[in-house]
C-alpha cells in the first residue's frame, strides 16, 4: 500500500519543554517524523513551545506554531490548520495527553481530523490502570496486584490485602511523582496522606510491591497490516523500584534465556494487539522476578519515548522515523533499512555490541534534596555507549558522565575511616541497599573490599551477572596495581576491553593519562572502529555510525576528502542542554553544504546530533581526550569545532592544541582567557572596560577587607567553578564568612572571586557571530528578572522590551570591541547589567551559548551555520551577513524549573541556573509574547482572584503602581503588614495576611484553599528569603503563578491586562519571518 | 570469561588466522565456517544437529550468561564442531541454570574458542563465503593447520546425516487418538523442539532416515514430515528416492533439510548459499496471506526456485534476499518450508505454521 492519498496534512504536537522525564528524545523523534513525513509529499503542521528545538527550525515543518501546548491554544491552531490527521505519538505524555483531551473534548470530531498512530481508546486503554489492567489478563498476563483508594479507611483496607511493602502511587499526576513506597503502617500512613494531597482527583492506587525483581523493556513496532516486531530489548542494570529514567539499562537483554526473551516478546506482541496500537510504536514494561521466573506488565507508552530514543541509537533503527510514516499507511515490509540500504525495515535488529545507558543525575544543584532514587525520575540527562563487552561500554558510559569521575573508584574522602572491620562492612552494605547515583561506585568498593558477588547481589538485587562484571573490573584494577611496573600488552589490552579508562590505569600505576596513552601507543593496544549496522555484521551497511572498540580490525576507510570534526555537548544537564546540541547539529549541516565531511562524536542518545542521519559520520563515543584522539586519528580531520559542545567540547581544546590538532574560530588561548573570571577580570580592567568591582581573596582577612572596599551586598564564587555553580549573593559579613568556611572546606587554597553585587540592574544578553573581521550583533535580549538570576533561569524579551535604544547600542558596541579585541572567530556571547545609565559587562562567552536557537528562531537566521561558515574561514558578508538583523515581532522566552520533582529545595532564583528548559512566545508585542511564554511554561495566568503581594521596602514604590493596575482589574489584594500599609496608604483595599512565622491562617494556608491566583514576593537579605521559602514553595506546588522580582511583577501584571483585553492569537513562526523578511526587503 | 587460559588459533582455508583463548574441551575442530545472529539461545544452537560439520561463530559478543538448561536443548550433545565466541560468560545462578556452556562443551567433546574479533569474522565470512577451518589447542603454528584446513572436505556432497538420524523408530509423544492421527517423521538430526511442536498436533513416530518408504507407509500414517537436518541435501540419495515413493501417496510437509529433499524429490535443485542463513530475525512473507512474520533461520543450502517443477507455488519467501523459504503443492500434496517455524531460539511467530499444517494435511485426506 504506497502512503495514504486520501490524506495531505498532517499535524504534530511536540513535548514542550525540557523538564525531568521528558527531554530532549522527543525533539530527536519528532523532527525525524516532521522531516519524513515532509519528504513522504505531506503537509505538516507542528506545535511546540521550546524554541531550542531542531524540530522548531522552520524548515523543519511546513507551518511550526511556538505557542503554549494548552488545550485551548492547540484548539485554535486545530481550527486555523484544520489538517485531516493528527499524529499525537511524538510529543511525549505531553502530546499523548493533549491529543486525548482533544478528543475528548470533541475538538477532533467537530473538526473532521482523524488521530493516526493512536486513537483515544487505545490511548485511554494504555493509560488507565483499570482498562491497561483487562487487556493485560485477556492476554493471559499480569500486571501487580493493586487496588484504588480515596480515604484512608480504604487505602488500609487495601493494604491489608497486600502487605508490605507496598507501593503508592498517586493517581493522574505526571511521570510519578508523589510516589513511593511504605515498608510499614506509619510509612504507609504519611505516604497514603501524600498521595492522596498530590493527586488532582484526590485518588491514589496501591500495589503489590515488586521491589527488586528485574526490569526489561521491550520496543515494538506494528503495521496497519499488523506485522510487528521487536526493535530492542533493554534490561535494567538496578531491579524494580528505580525509575527505569534513573537506572543504568543495558541493550540488549543480558540475563535471560531464550525461552524468557520469547515470552516476553509474545506478550509485548500479544498486547499491543489486544490494547489496539494500529501503527506505531510502543514501550512496554516487565519485571520478572528473578527466584522463580514470575513475570508482571508494569506498565505500556503507546508512543515515542526516552526509551526508543535510546533504542534507535542502541540499534540504528529509527523507531520514530519509522512509526511516523506507519501512521500514514506503509507497511515495515515496504520501508527500507537505510542502515543496508538493501533489505527491508521488517526485520528485528541483532547487536553485536552491547549498548549501556547511565543517568546523569545534579543533585549539586539541589541542596538538601534527597538523593535516593526510587519511583519518581530524577535525573536531568542520560549518556549512552557502546562497547564489544558490557565492561567496555560500562566504562565508556562513566567517562561520558563528565560527573568529575572516570572509573569505578570514588573519591577517597567519601569512605569514611576509623571505622572497625564491622562497621566497615555494614556501612558498605548499607549503600548497596539504598539507591543512590552513586551505587555503581559502592558496588566497586564493595567488591574491591572483598564482597563477594553474592553478598552484592543479594544486597543490591543486582543481577550477579552484571555484579560480575563489576568484579572483573575490580579485578583488573587490582593487577594492574600489582604489575604497576611492568604494564605488558597483555594486562593492558584486558583492561581496555574490559572498559578501564587511561586515568584509572594511570592511577593504580603511577602515571599520568598521557603516559599510559604512550605506553599504549607503543604496545599497539590501540582502539579501532567497528559499525552499528543493526545486522550484526550480516549485510553491507551504508550508514557510517561507529564506535570503538579494541578488537582488531578497523572498519573506517575511506577519509581522504576535506572533513571537520564537532565535539558534542555530552549528557544534558542542568545549563548544558539542547541548546548545545542545536548548535552542533546545523554546525554539520553547514559543513555538508559546503562538501566538507562531517564528523560528530557525542555520547548523548536523545540528542539530533546522534542521529546517524546528521552527519557524515557519527562516532557515538566519551568527549574525553582518550577517546576522541584515536578518532582523529582514524579520519584526519583539517580541524576541530569546540565551540558548540559547551564545556564539555571547551574542556578538550587544550589537550587537542597541544596534540597539534587544529582548533577552527577562536583560539583555544582566548576561550581559555574568558573562561578564567581571574584572568578575564584583569584583561577587561586594562582594556579600560567597565566591571563591577571585584576581587579575589585568598584567606577570610583578604576577604572581609575586599568586601568592606567594595561593600555588600556582594555576589562571591568560588574562582574554580565554572557554570555558575556555587554562586551566591551575601548581604552581611556572617554570611560571607558561612559562605566562605563551605567553599574552603573542599578546595582549600583556591581563590574566591568577590564583586559588587548590582542590586536592581537589569540584565541584558547578546549573541554575536564574527568572521575575524566584521562582528554581527545578531540578539540584544533583556532579561525579564533582575541581575542576580541566573540568564538561564530569567524570562527574556528579543528585542528589549524596556530599556532604551542608546543602551542597545551601548552594549552592540561593547560586543563589537570586546569580539575585535579577543579575536572572535565564530560565536561570542556576553551579559551584562545596566544600572544607573551604566553599562557593566558581567560574561564574555567566546563560543556559542544557550540562547543561540532563540535567537535563531527569533530573528530568522541560522545563526550557529552562518558561525561555523566564519569558522570555515567564509566572511560574514559573503554569507550575506552585513548588517545587524531588526525584528519586527517580539519572541519571550521563559525557564521551566524542575522544583517539583525536588520536594525539600528551596525555589528562590538567583545566580546559579536550576531550569532544565525553556519555552517561547512569539507576537507582534512585549505583553503577548510573554503571555504566550507564561502559557507556555505552564503559568495560567488568572482573569480575576486575589493576588497576594509582599515586597521589600526599595519595591514598594514600584509595587503600589502594581497594585493599582491589579485592583483596577478587579484583583483583590492580600498583603503581608508593611506591604499592606502602602497599599494602605495610597487609599487602595487590602486584606491583611499573616507570614508563616506569625501564626494561622497564614498565607500558606489560604494558598492551599485555593484562595490565592497570584503570588508576587520579593525577599531581601537571608532572613526574609527564608520567611518566604513556604509562600514560594506552595506556589510551586500549587501551581499558582509566582514571581520573585519587581521586574517579573510587572511583567506578569501587564500579561494580565493583555489577557483580559482580547483572546490571544496563535501565529505560524514562518509567518514572522517572511513578514520580517519583507520588511527588511530581503525576501 | 574463559577458566582456562591456554592459547587457541582459528585457520581459515584462506590463510586468515584468529588466535584467542580455548573454550570447552581441550581437542581441535574442524569444519565449515558459520555465524548465527542470534542474540539469545546459545545452548538451542549449540545442541542442533543441523551444524554437524560446521563451527558456528555467535556474533552476539557475550555467550554462556544464563548458564545450561536441559530441557532447552535440542539434541542430547552438541551438533555444532566448535563454538566461536567474542566472551565466554561464567553464568551467575539464573534460578533455573544446571551447570555452565563450558562444562557442557567439556562433558561431550566440543571444543571452542573466544576472545577473537568475531566481527571481523564475521565481516569476512559474509565476503568470502564458505570457508572450511581448522580450530586448534594443541598446535598453534597456522602452516600445518592451513594445510590441514585445505584438505578438509566440502559441504557439498557429504551425507552428515547419518550421524544424527535416530536407530530406531520410535514415537514421541501422546498416542494417537481422537484428533491426533498419526505422523510419521523421518528423522534427519530433527530438533527436539520441533517434535514437541508437532506433538501438539499428532501422535509422532519417528523413522531413521535410510527407512524404507514402505516400512513408512506400513504404519499408515495421514502425512509423513521431513526433519531438518545438516548437510547437503543433495548427497543424501536414499531420502530422496524414499520421499519421490511417497509423493503422492501421502501428503509431505517438512522443514528446512525436510523442505529442501522435498524439492530435490519433486525434480527441483538446491544450491549452496554463499553464507546461509543463520538467525533470528529474517522477515518471512507468506505469500497466500502477505503477512510478513520474523522467521528463524539456519540453512546453508536453499532450493533454486528457477527449478521448480509446473504445478509447484513458493508459499513463503524472505524479503530480506527473495530466497525461497517455503513451497507448496496440491499434486501430489506437499508443503514444506525453509525457515524453522519451531522457533528455538528466536522468535514465536511461525508457530502457527503448525496448525496451519495439521489443517493443511487434514483437508488433504479428507
Ligand atoms: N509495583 C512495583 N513495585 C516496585 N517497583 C515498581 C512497581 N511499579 C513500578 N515500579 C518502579 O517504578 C518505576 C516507574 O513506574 P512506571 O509505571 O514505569 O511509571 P512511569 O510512567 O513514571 O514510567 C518503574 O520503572 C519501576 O522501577
Ligand atoms: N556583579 C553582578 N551583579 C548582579 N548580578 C550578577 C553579577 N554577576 C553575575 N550576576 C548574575 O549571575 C548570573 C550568573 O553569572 P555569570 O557570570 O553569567 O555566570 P555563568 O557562567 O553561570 O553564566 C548572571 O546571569 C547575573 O544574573
Ligand atoms: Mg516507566
Ligand atoms: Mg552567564
Amino acid at each position: 500500500m504506497p502512503p495514504r492519498t486520501d490524506i495531505h496534512h498532517i499535524f504534530i504536537i511536540g513535548s514542550g519543554p525540557i523538564v525531568i522525564g521528558q527531554g530532549c528524545e522527543f525533539d530527536y523523534s519528532g523532527s525525524q517524523a516532521c522531516r519524513a513525513l515532509k519528504a513522504d509529499g505531506y503537509e505538516v503542521t507542528l506545535v511546540n513551545s521550546n524554541p531550542a528545538t531542531i524540530m522548531t527550525d522552520p524548515d523543519v515543518a511546513t507551518r511550526t506554531y511556538v505557542e503554549p501546548l494548552t488545550l485551548e491554544t492547540v484548539t485554535r491552531i486545530l481550527e486555523i490548520e484544520r489538517p485531516d490527521v493528527l499524529l499525537p505519538t511524538m510529543g511525549g505524555q505531553t502530546g499523548l495527553n493533549l491529543g486525548a483531551d482533544l478528543a475528548r473534548e470533541g475538538v477532533l470530531d467537530r473538526l473532521k481530523i482523524e488521530m493516526v498512530g493512536a486513537k483515544r481508546d487505545v490511548i485511554e486503554r494504555a493509560e488507565d490502570r483499570s482498562l491497561f489492567k483487562k487487556c493485560v489478563e485477556s492476554i493471559g498476563l499480569q500486571v501487580p496486584a493493586s487496588g484504588y483508594a480515596r480515604s484512608e479507611a480504604e487505602a488500609h483496607a487495601v493494604g491489608e490485602t497486600l502487605g508490605y511493602p507496598l507501593i503508592i502511587r498517586p493517581s493522574f499526576t505526571l511521570g510519578g511523582t508523589g510516589g513511593g513506597v511504605a515498608y510499614n503502617r506509619e510509612e504507609f500512613h504519611d505516604a497514603v496522606q501524600r498521595g492522596l494531597r498530590e493527586s488532582p482527583r484526590h485518588e491514589i492506587l496501591i500495589e503489590e510491591s515488586l521491589l527488586g525483581w528485574k526490569e526489561f523493556e521491550l520496543e515494538v513496532m506494528r503495521d496497519s497490516a499488523d506485522n510487528a516486531s521487536i526493535i530492542c530489548t533493554i534490561e535494567n542494570f538496578d531491579p524494580m523500584g528505580i525509575h527505569t529514567g534513573d537506572s543504568i539499562t543495558v541493550a540488549p537483554a543480558q540475563t535471560l534465556t531464550d525461552r524468557e526473551l520469547q515470552s516476553l516478546r509474545d506478550g509485548s506482541l500479544a498486547l499491543i494487539r489486544a490494547v489496539g496500537v494500529e501503527t506505531g510504536g510502543s514501550n512496554i514494561q516487565f519485571a520478572i522476578n528473578p527466584r522463580n521466573g514470575d513475570l508482571r506488565v508494569i506498565e505500556m507508552n503507546p508512543r515515542v519515548s526516552r526509551s526508543s530514543a535510546l533504542a534507535s541509537k542502541a540499534t540504528g533503527f529509527p523507531i520514530a522515523k519509522i512509526a511516523a510514516r506507519l501512521a500514514v499507511g506503509w507497511t515495515l515490509n515496504e520501508i527500507r533499512n537505510e542502515v543496508t540500504g538493501e533489505t527491508p525495515a521488517c526485520f528485528e535488529p541483532a547487536l553485536d555490541y552491547v549498548v549501556v545507558k547511565m543517568p546523569r543525575f545534579n543533585f549539586d544543584k539541589f541542596p538538601g534534596a534527597r538523593q535516593t532514587l526510587g519511583l519518581e525520575m530524577r535525573s536531568v540527562g542520560e549518556v549512552m555507549a557502546i562497547g564489544r563487552t558490557f565492561r567496555e561500554a560500562l566504562g565508556k558510559a562513566v567517562r561520558s558522565l563528565e560527573t568529575g569521575t572516570d572509573g569505578l573508584d570514588l573519591p577517597p574522602e567519601n569512605i569514611p575511616d576509623g571505622l572497625s572491620e564491622e562497621e566497615r562492612r555494614s556501612f558498605l552494605e548499607s549503600q548497596l541497599v539504598e539507591a543512590t547515583p552513586d551505587r555503581l561506585w559502592w558496588l566497586a568498593e564493595a567488591l574491591r573490599q572483598d564482597f563477594s558477588v553474592e553478598e552484592c547481589a543479594e544486597a543490591s538485587r543486582i543481577d550477579p551477572w552484571f555484579v560480575d562484571q563489576v568484579a572483573q573490573m575490580v579485578m583488573l584494577e587490582k593487577k594492574i596495581s600489582l604489575s604497576a611496573d611492568s604494564l605488558d600488552e597483555d594486562l593492558l589490552r584486558k583492561a581496555k576491553r574490559s572498559g578501564l579508562s587511561d586515568a584509572t590505569i594511570g592511577r593504580l600505576s603511577h602515571r599520568d593519562e598521557k603516559e599510559v596513552r604512550e605506553l599504549r601507543r607503543r604496545l599497539n593496544v590501540w582502539p579501532v572502529f567497528k559499525r552499528v549496522d543493526t545486522c550484526a555484521g550480516e549485510f553491507e551497511a551504508i550508514t557510517p555510525y561507529f564506535y570503538s572498540s579494541y578488537e582488531e580490525e578497523t572498519e573506517v576507510r575511506d577519509v581522504d576528502d576535506r572533513s571537520i570534526l564537532i565535539l558534542g555537548s555530552g549528557p544534558n544537564r542542568i545549563g548544558q542542554g539542547l541548546e548545545f546540541d542545536h548548535g552542533c547539529v546545523h554546525a554539520s549541516l553547514a559543513l555538508k553544504k559546503l562538501g566538507v565531511r562531517s564528523i560528530m562524536v557525542n555520547s548523548n542518545p536523545s540528542t539530533v546530533s546522534t542521529d546517524y542521519d546528521v552527519s557524515d559520520h557519527l562516532y557515538f563515543e566519551p568527549i574525553t581526550i582518550e577517546d576522541v584522539l584515536p578518532i582523529i586519528e582514524a579520519e584526519r580531520p583539517e580541524g576541530v569545532i569546540v565551540q558548540f559542545g559547551g564545556q564539555t567540547a571547551l574542556k578538550l581544546a587544550g589537550a587537542l592544541a597541544e596534540a597539534g590538532i587544529p582548533i577552527l574560530g577562536t583560539p583555544p588561548e582566548v576561550i581559555d582567557l574568558t573562561e578564567d573570571r581571574g584572568r578575564f577580570q584583569v584583561w577587561m580592567e586594562s582594556m579600560g572596560l567597565l566591571q563591577p568591582e571585584s576581587g579575589a581573596a585568598l584567606t577570610v582577612e583578604e576577604a572581609i577587607a575586599l568586601a568592606k572596599a567594595i561593600g555588600y551586598p556582594l555576589i562571591v564564587r568560588p574562582s574554580y567553578v565554572l557554570g555558575g555553580r556555587a554562586m551566591r549573593i551575601v548581604y552581611e559579613e556572617d554570611e560571607l564568612l558561612a559562605y566562605l568556611q563551605e567553599a574552603w572546606r573542599a578546595g582549600a587554597g583556591r581563590a574566591v572571586l568577590i564583586d559588587r553585587f548590582l542590586e536592581a540592574a537589569i540584565e541584558l544578553e547578546a549573541d554575536a557571530i564574527s568572521d575575524g573581521e566584521s562582528t554581527i550583533v545578531v540578539g540584544v535580549m533583556e532579561l525579564i528578572e533582575e541581575a542576580g538570576v541566573h540568564s538561564g533561569d530569567s524570562a527574556a524579551a528579543l528585542p528589549p522590551h524596556s530599556v532604551s535604544p542608546d543602551i542597545v547600542e551601548t552594549v552592540k558596541d561593547l560586543v563589537r570591541t570586546l569580539s575585535r579585541a579577543l579575536g572572535i572567530v565564530g560565536l561570542m556571547n556576553m551579559q551584562f547589567a545596566v544600572k544607573d545609565g551604566q553599562v557593566y559587562v558581567l560574561e564574555v562567552n567566546a563560543r556559542a551559548s544557550r540562547t543561540v536557537p532563540f535567537v535563531s528562531k527569533t530573528v530568522g537566521l541560522l545563526v550557529a551555520q552562518l558561525a561555523t561558515r566564519a569558522m570555515m574561514g567564509i566572511p560574514l558578508a559573503e554569507s550575506g551577513l552585513t548588517a545587524d538583523p531588526e525584528v519586527k515581532h517580539v519572541a519571550v522566552k521563559e525557564a521551566v524549573m524542575p522544583f517539583r520533582r525536588f520536594r525539600d529545595v528551596d525555589t528562590l532564583l538567583g545566580p546559579e541556573m536550576k531550569s532544565t528548559g525553556e519555552v517561547m512566545g512569539v507576537d507582534l508585542d512585549f505583553p503577548t509574547a510573554y503571555v504566550k511564554a507564561q502559557l507556555g511554561a505552564g503559568m495560567a495566568l488568572p482573569h480575576s482572584g486575589r493576588a497576594f503581594l509582599s515586597v521589600r521596602n526599595e519595591d514598594k514604590p514600584a509595587l503600589v503602581a502594581l497594585a493599582e493596575e491589579l485592583h483596577r482589574m478587579g484583583f483583590s489584594i492580600l498583603a503581608t503588614k508593611g506591604t499592606a500599609g502602602a497599599i494602605r496608604a495610597v487609599g487602595l483595599p487590602v486584606e491583611r495576611i499573616l507570614k508563616v512565622r506569625e501564626g494561622g491562617p497564614n498565607i500558606v494556608d489560604r494558598m492551599i484553599n485555593g484562595d490565592v491566583q497570584i503570588v508576587i514576593n520579593t525577599s531581601l537579605g537571608r532572613s526574609t528569603v527564608r520567611d518566604a521559602y513556604w509562600v514560594r514553595r506552595a506556589a510551586v506546588d500549587l501551581g499558582i503563578p509566582y514571581t520573585t522580582t519587581i521586574a517579573g511583577a510587572s511583567a506578569l501584571v501587564r500579561g494580565i491586562q493583555r489577557l483580559k483585553e482580547r483572546p490571544l492569537v496563535p501565529q505560524y513562526l514562518q509567518a514572522f519571518l517572511k513578514e520580517q523578511a519583507r520588511l527588511q526587503g530581503t525576501a | 570469561m574463559s577458566t582456562g587460559s591456554n592459547k587457541a588459533i582459528l585457520v581459515l582455508e584462506d590463510g586468515r588466522t584468529f588466535v584467542g583463548q580455548g573454550i570447552g574441551a581441550d581437542s581441535d575442530a574442524a569444519g565449515e565456517l558459520v555465524f548465527n545472529t542470534s542474540m539469545a539461545g546459545y545452548l538451542e544452537i549449540l545442541t542442533d544437529p543441523s551444524y554437524v560439520g560446521q563451527m558456528v561463530v555467535m556474533t552476539y559478543p557475550h555467550i554462556g550468561n544464563y548458564g545450561i538448561h536441559p530441557e532447552q536443548m535440542e539434541s542430547e550433545r552438541p551438533g555444532a564442531e566448535a563454538f566461536i565466541v567474542r566472551e565466554l560468560s561464567v553464568p551467575q545462578g539464573h534460578w533455573r541454570a544446571t551447570g555452565s556452556l563450558e562444562e557442557l562443551m567439556r562433558a561431550c567433546g566440543t571444543p571452542g574458542i573466544h576472545g577473537i574479533d568475531t566481527r571481523a569474522l564475521t565481516l569476512h565470512i559474509r565476503q568470502a563465503g564458505p570457508l572450511r577451518a581448522i580450530l586448534s589447542r594443541t598446535e598453534l603454528d597456522p602452516n600445518p593447520l592451513l594445510e590441514r584446513a585445505r584438505s578438509l572436505p566440502r559441504m557439498e556432497g557429504r551425507d552428515l546425516v547419518s550421524g544424527v538420524t535416530c536407530r530406531e523408530p520410535h514415537d514421541f509423544g501422546a498416542p494417537p487418538g481422537a484428533g491426533r492421527p498419526l505422523l510419521g517423521v523421518y528423522d534427519f538430526g530433527v530438533k527436539r523442539a520441533i517434535l514437541q511442536q508437532l506433538a501438539e498436533y499428532f501422535a509422532l513416530r519417528v523413522y531413521p532416515s535410510n527407512v524404507p518408504a514402505k516400512e513408512v507407509l506400513a504404519d499408515s500414517p495421514v502425512a509423513v514430515f521431513l526433519s531438518n537436518g545438516p548437510g547437503d541435501p543433495a548427497a543424501l540419495s536414499t531420502p530422496i528416492s524414499n520421499i519421490k515413493s511417497l509423493l503422492g501417496r501421502v501428503p509431505i510437509t517438512g522443514i528446512c533439510l525436510g523442505h529442501q529433499l522435498a524439492a530435490l524429490a519433486i525434480g527441483a535443485r538446491t544450491y549452496k548459499m554463499k553464507f546461509g542463513h543463520h538467525g533470528g530475525n529474517h522477515p518471512v512473507q507468506d505469500l497466500t496471506t502477505g503477512s510478513v512474520r520474523i522467521g528463524v533461520h539456519n540453512h546453508s543450502f536453499a532450493v533454486d526456485e528457477k527449478s521448480l517443477p509446473p504445478g509447484v507455488r513458493v508459499s513463503h519467501r524472505s524479503l530480506n534476499d527473495e530466497t525461497l523459504e517455503g513451497l507448496a503443492c496440491d499434486d501430489p500434496p506437499l508443503w514444506t518450508v525453509q525457515y524453522h517455524p519451531e522457533a528455538s531460539p528466536g522468535p514465536h511467530d511461525g508457530y502457527d505454521l503448525f496448525p496451519a499444517m495439521k489443517d493443511w494435511l487434514l483437508n488433504r485426506i479428507g
